[in-house]
């Protein structure tokens, strides 16, 4: 009796929920309606790829219908990890990743710290406007530039661009030819990215500067700590949470290697040493057709970078750091 | 009292040495441009034998001229008899892709955070957890392109626009600012008889639109920049938007002209061709930069 009591209660409070949730749509009906667009477009160009990754597992090339398309287990990914180029991909990936994390990642860091010491501001307004110019250009222009710096001349009686000129004349070699040397390649895109983004990636930290508060440094002045000093044992520790989160979001991507910067960048000379996933993909895939075989080691590649955040963001939780998620 | 500005000797150096390695610095940056657009205003002749000291010689008078300042490689990009109209039909393009492209993205970024930004609407957590998703975790060129190529967009300006209708990160950003609006305003409207709609175009877009200039700014320079989407997206030649133009007059050299008549564009017609790619960024850029510190600060994401 009793149980039959309570069951009707909880079915009634089951009523009554539904109709305030009910009313609760009913009310909010046009923030539904704000929001139809944006989901349409994750629905239809994130969530629907994702669910493309499916090729990867079929024999699926350009012009065949995807129904028809037979299955084949793990044989794109087999085909990938036996084939030669794949540990290329892999050494070029990690050499133009890890160079960009070591000698890139500290820069706006640094260049932050530095034009927070900068006390006349009207100087660090001008010197921020002109750092951060390069992020807005594009990249097609980047890289023509550089062509231009780097020609080789033409004919024997015209000169080459200005740093191959300046390198014959310093090295005394009237052969220096630096786009025709392979590995150069991985120089010209950390120089090119470290131009670029250098002065654009100082904003975070000059933010997370201007929250220090100022009453660590008065103390550390009637302490007698020069500028040096405040630098390093208040202003860096201070904005270790944000380098901290800023390395975690930079290992997710620690595969992505600039697509459009290589593919700018790759000739028939340097392609031994430009070839990354990124531009494997688009080759095979975009170029080639082959959909399935494309599909699957961009699929290898965004699984590598699921692990890398989370190993990247466990590992900050461990020392100490609050992680991202 | 303790004076702040007393300084030490020490002090003073470490003022001198940032100072001198941050303008050496700010120029680096900027010196790459000065040397193109001094570079598009000189004489073939001087950038071919002279490109070291290019920068003391264009003002100088020259055997025969006045000097070595000259406007014919702009006469020459613009020449209709030659590659002005693929060049004048490029920037039209890119002009209207980004003009079209830019308003699709802060219509589908502004409606979509201000939905999100509603902290009790059913349904609005899971939403974000599927966005957050797509940051982490994405099916990658092919599968995008597929789905592109299904919709009858390949080879459209839609298929340039429309896969790249919201930036998840921006998209976050303004739904922080719009959650960060007093939310007393939106209940005074709703008591007047505004609807949500109402509230979102009469209040919260008009108090945020120095954020929507400085995201207007980075979607924008995003669609004149992309050459990755005409790449993979477009495949007549006569659609291609400037920066494909751009790379393909810059790449072009002797060995690709079939015609012996022909000669290769200039380096004075390279270098105009990259300025005028690169000018109308930085002429709206100083405008919107003081936005820039707001515009990107990440904060936490709010629940």
């Amino acid at each position: 009796m009793a149980k039959t009591q309570k069951a009707a209660l909880s079915a009634q409070d089951k009523a009554a929920a539904k109709a305030k949730t009910w009313t609760k749509l009913k009310r909010d009906k046009w923030m539904y309606l704000l929001l139809l667009p944006g989901t349409l477009y994750f629905i239809i160009f994130k969530i629907i790829p994702m669910w493309g990754v499916l090729i990867a597992f079929k024999d699926y090339f350009a012009g065949v219908s995807f129904l028809k398309a037979p299955w084949i287990g793990f044989d794109n990914f087999i085909d990938f990890f036996s084939d030669v180029s794949f540990w290329q991909l892999l050494r070029n990936t990690l050499i133009i990743s890890l160079m960009n994390l070591i000698f890139f990642f500290p820069l706006p860091i640094i260049l932050a710290l530095l034009l927070n010491e900068i006390r006349v501001q009207w100087y660090k307004k001008a010197l921020q406007t002109l750092v951060y110019v390069p992020h807005f250009v594009s990249m097609v222009v980047v890289t023509s530039i550089t062509f231009m710096l780097l020609k080789t001349p033409a004919m024997e009686s015209a000169t080459g661009g200005i740093i191959t000129e300046l390198a014959r004349k310093l090295t005394g070699n009237p052969d220096v030819n630096i786009l025709a040397n392979g590995p150069a390649i991985y120089w010209i895109l950390l120089l090119q990215s470290i131009w670029k983004e250098t002065g654009w990636g100082t904003i975070i930290f000059l933010a997370a500067i201007a929250g220090v508060d100022v009453e660590q440094y008065e103390a550390a002045i009637v302490d007698g700590a020069s500028r040096f000093q405040q630098l390093i044992y208040i202003t860096f520790p201070a904005i270790m949470g944000t380098i901290v989160t800023m390395f975690i979001l930079r290992m997710g991507s620690v595969l992505d290697t600039g697509f459009e910067q290589i593919i700018l960048m790759q000739n028939a000379i340097n392609r031994e040493y430009s070839e990354t996933f990124d531009t494997y993909v688009y080759q095979y895939g975009r170029v080639e057709g082959n959909y399935g075989y494309s599909t699957a080691v961009g699929l290898f590649k965004s699984i590598i970078s699921i692990i890398c955040i989370q190993t990247a963001n466990r590992a900050a939780k461990k020392a100490g750091q609050t992680g991202l998620f | 009292m303790l004076s702040i500005k007393r300084r030490t000797v020490g002090d003073l150096i470490w003022d001198v040495v940032i100072y001198i390695i941050l303008t050496f610095l700010a120029l680096i940056m900027v010196i790459p441009f000065i040397y193109v657009i001094v570079a598009s205003f000189a004489r073939e002749s001087l950038i071919q034998i002279t490109s070291m000291d290019l920068f003391w010689k264009i003002f100088q008078p020259m055997a025969g001229h006045p000097n070595g300042f000259t406007l014919a490689a702009y006469k020459e990009v613009f020449d209709m008899s030659g590659m002005g109209m693929q060049v004048l039909r490029s920037l039209g393009i890119s002009i209207c892709v980004t003009v079209v492209g830019t308003i699709i993205n802060l219509f589908c970024s502004t409606t979509m955070a201000y939905g999100l930004s509603r902290s009790d609407l059913i349904g609005k957590k899971a939403l974000m957890n599927i966005v957050l998703f797509t940051m982490v975790f994405s099916g990658g060129m092919i599968p995008t392109f597929i789905v592109v190529k299904s919709l009858g967009m390949y080879d459209t300006y839609a298929a340039l626009i429309l896969p790249g209708a919201i930036s998840a990160y921006n998209m976050i950003i303004i739904r922080n600012f719009f959650m960060d609006l007093p939310a007393g305003l939106e209940e005074a409207a709703s008591i007047d008889g505004c609807t949500d709609i109402g509230i979102f175009v009469k209040i919260a877009l008009p108090l945020s639109l120095p954020m929507l200039a400085t995201f207007g700014l980075f979607y924008a320079v995003g669609h004149w920049n992309n050459y990755f989407g005409a790449l993979l997206y477009l495949d007549d030649s006569a659609k291609y938007p400037f920066q494909l133009v751009l790379r393909n007059i810059v790449n072009q050299s002797a060995a690709d002209i079939d015609n012996l008549d022909d000669l290769p564009p200039s380096d004075t017609l390279k270098m105009a061709v990259i300025v005028i790619g690169t000018v109308p960024i930085l002429i709206v850029y100083p405008f919107l930069q003081k936005h820039f510190a707001a515009g990107v600060m990440t904060g936490a994401i709010k629940g």
